[in-house]
């Protein structure tokens, strides 16, 4: 089956028009702007062919946030198809598909991101790394990741969205049910960015093991370090089996193979396994390190160090090895057994004692502390009690006979919401004000941070705590309307009124990022937070080569000790050395764009189109296989100099720090 | 990083970008163990679903897969001389044995496109029944490995001969004998649990 170019452009609905005028007017105002003021260049030598591991996290972090006002306004949309009564705001098919790439994109293209760009902004400093293990790979992971990410975006113009929930289960996702081709799309968009990730897994771990400075052992690593290590352990076991599960619905959907059919053998529960297998664990990938996030901003802001950290280690390694244990409370009601729902009902459950165990050192780090207000930790202190809520109506919905109740109602949607919104987005708000001065030499605004922080938290407990109370009454989810008589409407309002200010409270954050690119005081000092780790011992923004000098690390909370032991500023000019960094490619960025047009068309069954633009994969590979290129050195005089900049050195004049 | 070489160790030890390398690459391999498992989990769940198209033993011959599995065993074991004979510094019977590893390759991969044209000759297709999908996939997933890993050699091969035996070519020689050993690995149990028990049942 061929392109058929009238349904690639599916149009009619005014908002789907009005997408593509704002797509294609965006796409003129970025090419005009950039030839405007001649930075294509600059683009592609800064940015498109980076290897290092602050920018491409700066990348991941600027795409989060893309994906975050998409998913939004999906959100938005949801909320104002469901604030009335039987309203026709969406039809049924656009309600479901905007409920699947809603759940798509804020789990894998905002979530992932984001955090996956704080680990490399942050991972390679705190361990006292010039870069991580893999430079390049770790540039490719970002173009597979956004090639993937640009691929699912685009079916919202481009011949149809996937429709079939972010699950997709069969049979409704296979093509006798579902025989556009949004499916497609998904089942290839999350197959290249996902290959992005287990790369940046697979980087990490060697980076962790392999690359800390002179005397960080394992223990003495900073928390977050220890949850990015144990998230890219989860992803390593967990992606591949999405790669196999995403491959064979792929092959169901284009090839009429028969995995997951009704007909000819398939089996559609072996779907539902493979997804939760890799799906669970993908819960806690997002997790994890928003729970690193937390320790740092509250044993920062506590002036204290993080309490039970040895109790918090040994609690991410029980949550890690527990969610492999419990993908079947997704589907207690699909003909387990009662012996099945109940060993999954107890191992569901017992992740409640490593989370309660986390919950309490952090409570223990702010005890007696001389806790300081940042927006940052406003964001720790709002996460406990609602994350709390979370947590309590998970431990309801894991026990297998009362999840028969309310599976698939609006306290399930309420639940993982009240565990992702602060689990996930309250951390990355908190790990970006707290490390946005390490990444750009300047704050956040703190002022417009509490306005974005009152509004958001608010907004939040306003759109998702009446879904608590709807699921109870039997309120289902991604069902588009409702009639006035089952009494829903009073809440479902309410949820709506609260989306609107959960949107505000976006919309400041994003005002804050654009008042302090233009306003904020530049030139903050290397440390404002007064802070304990690595990262915050290098000039702000970080030079690009991290560290002159590759610290040594007596304990933990190594950068503490040595300002108390007031060793931290001055460098002996002896004992800088020259550094050898990696150059920059065009592979990665090249490898995105034949992935993703190898996948566009793909999702179109265009096989052969398809197979002659693989053939720009291989020959990408081939390039890699010969590429020799072995790095360049940084001279010492170069190092003094950028070093004198914001320090002493040792026999340097100059002195400007903060 | 090109930095810190120890002279004392094995060639694709020395540096420290390549025992990172190395480190990588096992990691990867344990991401393909859970890639196969599935795979194999798959076909153990799917591997009885005929829907009344052919069985194993209908359409399985245990000559062709004793030939694939006696070429791919060998292909690990030569391999393995290629690596030893890299540890050696002997240039040309290093290339000599890897030559025969890609040969012996290239002989399994023969073998088993045969077989899979004989199958869809036979109307066995991977449309058939979930049984066939499933061991197509597998089989299918591992015969494009190997098709990879020879075309990944002959870039090697042409390294060699350019650059003769660095740290850097060492390392990439020992990685894919390391890939290749693995392809071996699995094949093993894809003779066990799909061939031997397809044809046993």
């Amino acid at each position: 089956m061929g392109i058929k170019w009238n349904e690639i452009f599916v149009g009619g609905d005014p908002l789907l028009v009005g997408s593509q005028i704002a797509i294609v007017l965006t796409v003129v105002a970025i090419v005009v702007g950039l030839t405007y003021f001649k930075k294509w260049g600059w683009l592609w030598r800064e940015w498109l062919t980076t290897v290092d591991h602050k920018k491409i996290g700066i990348m991941y972090i600027l795409s989060g946030v893309l994906m975050f006002f998409r998913g939004g306004m999906d959100g938005l949309l949801m909320k104002a198809q469901t604030a009335r009564p039987e309203m026709n705001f969406l039809d049924a098919q656009h309600y479901n598909e905007i409920f699947t790439t809603h759940g798509v994109i804020m789990i894998l293209f905002m979530a992932m991101p984001f955090l996956i760009g704080l680990m490399n902004v942050v991972v390679p400093l705190q361990i006292g790394a010039r870069d991580v293990a893999f430079p390049q790979l770790n540039a490719l992971s970002f173009w597979l990741f956004f090639s993937g990410a640009m691929l699912f975006n685009i079916s919202f113009v481009v011949g149809g969205s996937p429709d079939a929930g972010w699950t997709s289960y069969f049979p409704l996702a296979g093509k006798e049910f579902s025989p556009g081709i949004g499916n497609n799309y998904y089942a290839i968009a999350l197959q290249i960015a996902g290959l992005g990730t287990l790369m940046t897994g697979i980087n990490f771990i060697v980076t962790i093991l392999k690359m800390r400075a002179p005397g960080m052992t394992l223990m003495k690593m900073p928390m977050f370090t220890w949850t990015t290590l144990i998230t890219s352990i989860i992803i390593v076991a967990a992606f591949p089996i999405f790669t196999v599960a995403l491959a064979l619905m792929t092959f169901d959907r284009l090839y009429g193979t028969h995995f997951f059919t009704l007909s000819s053998g398939g089996s559609d529960m072996l779907w539902a396994n493979l997804f939760w297998l890799w799906g669970h664990p993908e819960v806690y990938i997002v997790i994890l390190p928003a729970f690193g996030i937390f320790s740092e901003v509250i044993a920062t802001f506590s002036r204290k160090t993080l309490y039970g950290y040895t109790s918090m280690v040994i609690s991410i390694v029980g949550i890690a090895f527990l969610s492999m244990l419990v993908w079947v409370h997704h589907f207690y009601t699909m003909d387990a057994g009662p012996a099945v729902n109940s060993f999954f009902s107890i191992t569901t459950m017992l992740i409640a004692v490593p989370t309660g165990v986390k919950i309490f050192n952090w409570l223990f780090t702010m005890r007696k502390g001389r806790i300081q207000f940042t927006t940052a930790m406003l964001w720790a202190l709002a996460f406990v009690p609602n994350f709390v809520i979370g947590g309590v109506t998970g431990v309801m919905l894991a026990m297998a006979a009362a999840d028969y109740q309310y599976h698939n109602t609006l306290f399930l949607v309420a639940h993982f919401h009240y565990v992702l919104i602060p689990g996930v987005v309250f951390a990355v708000f908190a790990g970006l004000y707290y490390w946005w001065p390490k990444m750009f030499g300047f704050m956040l605004n703190e002022k417009l941070g509490k306005y974005h922080f009152w509004l958001f938290t608010i907004g939040f407990n306003v759109t998702f705590m009446p879904m608590f109370f709807l699921g109870l009454k039997g309120a289902v989810r991604r069902a588009y309307t409702y009639s006035a008589e089952s009494g829903f409407a009073p809440l479902f309002l309410v949820s709506a009124i609260g989306s609107i200010i959960l949107a505000i409270g976006f919309a400041v954050f994003c005002y804050n990022i654009y008042w302090s690119f233009r306003y904020a005081k530049r030139n903050v000092s290397h440390d404002p937070w007064d802070a304990r780790t690595l990262e915050w011992m290098t000039a702000s923004p970080v030079q690009f080569y991290n560290f002159a000098v590759v610290p040594e690390v007596k304990q933990l909370d190594a950068f503490w000790h040595m300002k108390k032991r007031g060793e931290t500023l001055t460098l002996k000019e002896s004992d800088i050395k020259k550094i050898h960094m990696p150059s920059n490619s065009g592979l990665p960025f090249y490898m995105g764009v034949v992935f993703g047009i190898t996948g566009f068309f793909l999702v179109f069954e265009a096989h052969i189109a398809a197979a002659v633009a693989a053939i720009g994969i291989v020959i990408g590979l081939i390039i890699r296989s010969f590429d020799y290129n072995d790095g360049y050195y940084v001279s010492v005089d170069e190092i003094k100099q950028t070093e004198r900049t914001w320090r002493n050195v040792e026999g340097g004049t100059e002195n400007h720090v903060g | 990083m090109s930095a810190n070489v120890n002279h004392s160790l094995p060639l694709e030890y020395q540096t420290e970008q390549n025992r990172l390398n190395i480190l990588g690459f096992w990691i990867f391999l344990g991401a393909e163990i859970v890639l196969f498992a599935t795979l194999f989990a798959v076909y153990g769940v799917l591997g009885n679903r005929y829907a009344g198209g052919p069985t194993p033993s209908d359409i399985f011959k245990l000559n062709d897969v004793l030939i694939q599995t006696l070429l791919l065993l060998t292909s690990s074991f030569t391999c393995g001389l290629a690596v030893f004979f890299m540890r050696q510094r002997d240039m040309k019977k290093l290339l000599t044995w890897f030559v025969i590893t890609l040969l012996l390759g290239a002989g399994f991969l023969f073998m088993e496109i045969r077989e899979f044209i004989r199958y869809v000759h036979e109307g066995a297709t991977m449309q058939t029944s979930a049984f066939l999908s499933s061991f197509f996939v597998l089989l299918g997933t591992h015969g494009a490995h190997v098709t990879f890993g020879i075309i990944w050699a002959i870039m090697l091969i042409i390294q060699l001969l350019q650059r003769g035996l660095t740290p850097v070519t060492a390392r990439k020689m020992f990685i894919i004998s390391l890939y290749w050993h693995f392809l071996d690995v699995v094949w093993i149990f894809i003779f066990t649990f799909v061939y031997l028990k397809g044809m046993v049942a």
